[in-house]
This record gives structure tokens, sequence and C-alpha cells, in this order.
């Protein structure tokens, strides 16, 4: 089967001074993505999680060239998106679109709903007489949901939902082939949240696009992904199939975070063990050495500060010196020392 | 006797927009040691609810109705008694530790000024309680950081803080409103942990503000569910999520993704919230109700019992919503999410959706009459 996205190796650091250094001392260097390896065929939602911090935005901030990043994103014609000059990335700016977080921020408050959502258009595709354009536009609204007598409105006369409604066909106008979603759903009620959510994987469908879904709530990337990949400090902890994932989870990170989601059933609830993580997330400026959840696993041996676990298991990737399921003893004697 | 009786408790807002109605006629009880789940959407009212109770409602905000706590009526209390009953007996929490806390003080130093100012402490004795608190959130190190400021800490640490604080003068009522929702859910998990432990340790009880219905299910006695600024279903938290009586409670339950599911289709709630400024007439989810008939659109239902605990506000026969026997045909994924609506039908529903606060396209029924 051909790969849409092909990404090896991607890393992102950003300098940061040392408060009180010397402006021509070297910076320190934040690694926020440190090595990340995932292939994305067409047509398949590729799901991101991981707490704040874990750099999942940031990569999909990289994907875009919205911040500068190292490694390689081949696209499906073989180019490498992230060696392409301003312009030649250009082309590709139309293949790839972005779905923001908070809804009403990333429409300008200045522009009618017909401009959002044409401007890409006009951008992309200049030779479009301006009915065209309208056409097309009013076309999309209705896609996605919204009346296309409301073309004139400001983005202030519609609700949350709404707003992701038109974000979501600003991005869709131009035909891309990717969309990547960065918490999409996460600013929205529960009951708008499910309108999205059914909206996407609608419009997924009928579309035949490809999906990075990166959110911080495990359930719903459960519900619209085909894969999950779980990020912890910048790297890959674990990469399967969402029913492998949810269903045999082998690292104990992504154990940890699925025992800690709540359920909404109160005998589920009562019956649930979590497994507790020791301390803090580290510093992404001075991550622990050799595998970095090491410092609050609760399997962590000496080899895993030596070596930097590499993620193994084809299908199923693992990035863990010790994969499989916790023993009960384990998450008994991880409760003690959290308690301790 | 309850340690917290509300009755009829209605929250008014003047503002420019009209009269804003954000919570009416809300009646519930805490009994001592006992965990309350207050469960909506935004703008159903419930955290004006918690700052009617707390006194802390904005200027341009009214309150009416009873809150008796503790044998004393604090509704519109004067100053001089709210204030001895706020942090000494009634504490709240809220959801984003850092703006709650003050920046330019030490954790000590606002620690301390609560039990300098309500105990009559030395600062001496004061900080050396703070200490004590800090363990028993189970801040790491709690001597050596309670010196630090709050933007020294991160975010679970920093909620840590301010459990810690309003736990100072050992009240029998936490209100905590959205605590655990700026948080990652492995930090959640110890949050929500730590204050049932407290509870338990104190035999304090506790009202819980959440949109999460996980989080209730995991950690209240007894659940409220509020929509358009009225309580619509109370009961305990066991029945309610295995037979939720409420059509509203149905949808929020079957809207939600589970982690611990085989994938089914989410079942939206088609539509918006209603808008507060301009309160439905009848009641505020008839438009996004399967099981509406018309009666709901002219009478909002009262809150009445059906069974020992549990009550709801709705017009459809309880078999008919346990049976999910609906009433009307609600298009799926959203009334204004079809493609295929001919332009003439579209208009009106639009209306009924609520597309905007302003300018929404007048009903056709207006043109009729």
């Amino acid at each position: 089967m051909s790969t849409l996205l092909n990404v090896t190796d991607l890393r992102v650091s950003f300098p940061i001074r040392r408060p009180g250094a010397m402006p021509w001392a070297k910076p320190d260097q934040l690694r926020a993505v440190n090595g990340v390896d995932f292939t994305l065929r067409p047509g398949e939602t590729l799901g991101v999680v991981g707490e704040s911090g874990c750099g999942k935005s940031t990569l999909a901030r990289a994907l875009i060239g919205l911040v500068p990043a190292t490694g390689k994103a081949e696209w499906i014609d073989g180019k490498d998106l992230l060696a392409l000059s301003p312009a030649k990335m250009m082309a590709y700016r139309s293949d790839i679109q972005m779905v923001f977080q908070d809804p009403l921020a990333s429409l300008n408050p200045r522009m009618t709903v017909g401009q959002i959502i044409a401007e890409p258009l006009t951008t992309h595709r200049p030779n479009l007489s301006r009915a065209e354009v309208k056409d097309r536009v009013k076309a999309m609204m209705e896609k996605v949901g919204l009346l296309p007598n409301q073309i004139n409105r400001y983005p202030h006369e519609f609700s949350g939902g709404q707003c992701q409604r038109i974000g979501i066909a600003r991005a869709l106008i131009v035909e891309p082939r990717l969309i990547i979603c960065d918490e999409p759903v996460s600013a929205l009620d529960v009951s708008i949240q499910a309108q999205v959510i059914n909206l996407l994987i609608r419009l997924q469908k009928d579309l035949g696009l490809s999906l990075i879904f990166i959110a911080h709530d495990l359930s719903v990337v459960k519900h619209i992904s085909d894969r999950v990949m779980v990020l912890y400090l910048g790297k890959v902890m674990e990469i399967a199939s969402s029913s492998d994932l949810y269903g045999n989870p082998q690292h104990p990170y992504t154990q940890a975070l699925l025992s800690a989601v709540p359920v909404p059933d109160p005998t589920i609830e009562a019956g649930k063990t979590i497994v507790p993580l020791k301390g803090d997330l580290p510093s992404p400026m001075n991550p622990p050495s050799g595998c970095v959840f090491r410092t609050r696993c609760p399997r962590a041996e000496a080899r895993c500060a030596a070596e930097v676990p590499a993620l193994l298991g084809g299908d199923h990737g693992v990035a863990c010196h010790f994969p499989g399921p916790l023993t009960e003893a384990e998450i008994a004697r991880a409760r003690r020392t959290e308690a301790a | 006797m309850a340690l917290l009786d509300i009755t009829n408790l209605s929250v008014r807002f003047r503002t420019n927009d009209g009269e804003v109605r954000a919570v009416s006629d809300v009646s519930l009880s805490v009994e001592q040691g006992e965990t309350l789940g207050i469960v909506g959407e935004s703008g159903s009212g419930k955290s004006q609810l918690s700052f009617a109770i707390m006194g802390l409602l904005a200027r341009n905000g009214a309150a009416s109705g009873s809150v008796r706590f503790d044998g004393d009526e604090i509704l519109n209390a004067k100053p001089k008694l709210i204030n001895r009953i706020r942090a000494e007996k009634m504490a709240m929490i809220f959801q984003d530790p850092m703006t709650s806390l003050n920046p330019y003080m030490r954790v000590a130093d606002q620690m301390a000024e609560v039990l300098t100012l309500h105990k009559g402490m030395s600062k001496r004795e004061a900080v050396a309680e703070s200490v004590r608190m800090l363990d028993a959130v189970r801040i790491p190190d709690a001597k050596g950081r309670i010196r630090l400021y709050p933007h020294e800490f991160s975010g679970g640490m920093r909620q840590r803080v301010m459990i810690a604080m309003a736990l100072l003068c050992r009240p029998k009522l936490l209100i905590a409103d959205e605590p655990t929702t700026a948080l990652d859910v492995t930090v959640q998990a110890q949050i929500m942990q730590l204050l049932s432990d407290l509870r338990r340790d104190f035999g304090m009880a506790m009202i819980l503000i959440t949109h999460d219905l996980g989080v209730v299910a995991g950690s209240c006695e007894r659940v409220a569910v509020m929509y358009g600024g009225r309580i619509r279903e109370t009961g305990r938290v066991g029945p309610i999520f295995a037979e939720p009586a409420l059509p509203y409670t149905q949808g929020l339950l079957d809207a939600i993704p589970r982690v611990d599911q085989e994938d089914e289709e989410l079942r939206a709630i088609p539509g918006q919230p209603p808008n507060m400024s301009r309160p439905p007439a009848g009641c505020a989810f008839e438009p996004r109700c399967p099981y509406r008939r018309p009666v709901c659109a002219e009478i909002d239902p009262p809150l009445e019992d059906f069974a020992p605990g549990r009550a709801r506000a709705c017009h459809a026969p309880l078999a008919d919503v346990l049976a999910r026997r609906i009433t009307a045909e609600l298009p799926e994924v959203d009334p204004i999410a079809a493609g295929d609506i001919p332009e003439a039908e579209a208009i009106p529903r639009a209306a009924v959706a609520g597309a905007g606060v302003a300018g929404t396209p007048s009903a056709p029924g207006k043109e009729a009459e």
C-alpha cells in the first residue's frame, strides 16, 4: 500500500537562553520533538496523544512548516517537505491544511465567514473567477453543516461548534489530502463535541482524506483514529492500531495513561486500579538519559538509564526495554512508592 | 438537618443585552460528609450557582431564594457573617490555580494569611500549620517549597497548593469548581484521589462542579444535572448512569466516546444550548429533544420525585425515555448539517437551532400571523 507521508527522525528544538546568561553564550536547546518516526497512509487517521509538553502540537506545526525542523518528511510524490524552499512549499500547502484548537481565536474577527473560507482558495487557486469562488464557498458551507445564506455573517455571531465548522470548511476548501487537527474539539461542550467528531468522520469517508488528529482526550482519539501514537517528552513511546493500543497496551506509560482516563460508569470506576506515576514531568531542557520515561516508570532498571530503547515491533511499535502488561505486584509497588 | 439547604435559588444578571437568567429556582441539599456532583455544559449555570452560595456574584448579579448553611441563612448575608463562614466553614477551589493564587506572594505568606486572619495565630504557628497541610496534600519537601512563588510549581502541584489553602481552616464544605479541567489525565487522577482521601480524613462534604461525567462517576455519591439554569435530574450516581430518566442526561451519556468500549457511532445531541438572555417559554431542552411533545414548548416541567431519592423535570413519560421510544425524529448529526435540506426549509430550521445571537432569521410563523 502506498504511503502518503513518511516521517523519519523528525526533530524540533528551540534555543533558550538561561536567565542571566551572556548574550553571546551558546543557548540551551529545548528538544520539543526528539526523533519521531511514523508513516501515514492515504485515507487513514493517525491519532497523537500525550500530556501537555510532550511535543504533539510542535509536531503538527513542524509538518506544515510553521516551525523549523530537521529530519525527513517524505510526501507521496517523493519530495521531502522539510527540505523545500518556502516558495516550493506553497504548492504543498494546499495539500496539507490545519484545524486549530480555539475555534473563535483562529478566525479573523473582521472578516466575514465567506471571506474566511475563501481566503485559501484565492491564495492557492488565483485563476478562479469571483462567482466560482463564491459557489465553492457556499457548497463547502453546506457540506460542513452551515447555512450558505450565513455567508456574510461575522465569526462572533456563531457558537463555538459552528466556528469550528467554519475552521473545517476553510481547511477543506482547497481539497487537501491531509488535514492536521490540533485539539479540534477540546474547547467544545460534550454535546457539540460529538457533532464535530461525527462531521470529521463523515467528511473523511466522503473525501478520502488523511487526518492527523492531535488530542489529550484518549477516549476521543480512540473513537476517531485508525492508528494511535503515544508521545512522551518529544519521543514516540508506542504506536499501534487503535484496537491494539487500547486493548493490549505494551508500554508502561500507555498503561498508566489509559488507567487514568475516567469512565462514565460508577461500577467500573469503583473497581479500577490506577497506575500511579512518580513525580512530575521532567524538564525537556534536560531530559533523563536513556529512556526518557524511566524516572516515572514503575518498571525502570539500570539498563533504562544507560540505553535509549528503540521503537521495535513493526505494526505495534513499542519503545521500551521491558514491554508487556504491568503485573499487580508492580502496580502495588508503584502505589507504595508514590504514597511514601 | 442537612449541612447545606438551598431552596428556590435564582440568579439574574443585568446586562446590556437585557436580563440574563443564569440560575432559576434551584433547590438542593448536601448532607454532612457527602459528595454531590453538579454536571452541566458551559452556560448551564453551574458555576454561578456556586458563586451565589459563596456570595461571590459579580456586581451586576442578584440572587434570590434561600441558602441555609449549618443553621445560618447566608444568601445575601452581611459581609461580617459571610466572611466568617467563608474559609472557616466553607471553602472553594477553582479551575485555574495560577489565576487564583496571588503571583506576588510566596506560598507561605498567602497560606499563613488565612490562619492569622481567621484563627488569630501568630505568623510562625501559621506557617508551621501550612507546612503540615502541604504535607497532607502530598507535596514533597513541603518545608522547603513553601518559600516558593506559585509560578515555580507545576500545574498539578499548584492545584495541590490551592487545595491545601482551602483546607487550612478545616471547612465542613468544599466547593470544587472544575478542579481538574486544566490538568492532564494522570494528574487529574492523582488530584481526584487526593480529594477523596482528604474528604474521608477530614469528614468534609464536597460539591464537585464539572462537565466531565467520568469524573462524577468516579468520585460522587449523588449528582444533579443542570441545563438552561435549572436542575433537571437528580439522584444517586449508580441509578442515574445506569438508567438516565431525563432525555438530556441520556443524550450526554450517548454523546461521549468511551475508552473502555468498542466503537459505536456517537449519537450527538443536535442543535445548540439555549441563550439564557432569551429563555424559551417551555422546557429549555425542547428544540434538541427526541422525546418532545407539544406541551414541552409551552410549559417548563417542574422537578418532581419519581422514585426514592430521584427526581426529574420532563413531560415525556418515564417508560418512554427508559425504553427509548422517541417521538420526534431529529436528524442524526445536526438539524443543519445535512446537505440535502431544500433552501426554503433550511431557514426556519436555522432559527430553531439558534444560529447566532444577533439577526437570527425570523421564524416563518410570524409571516403567517
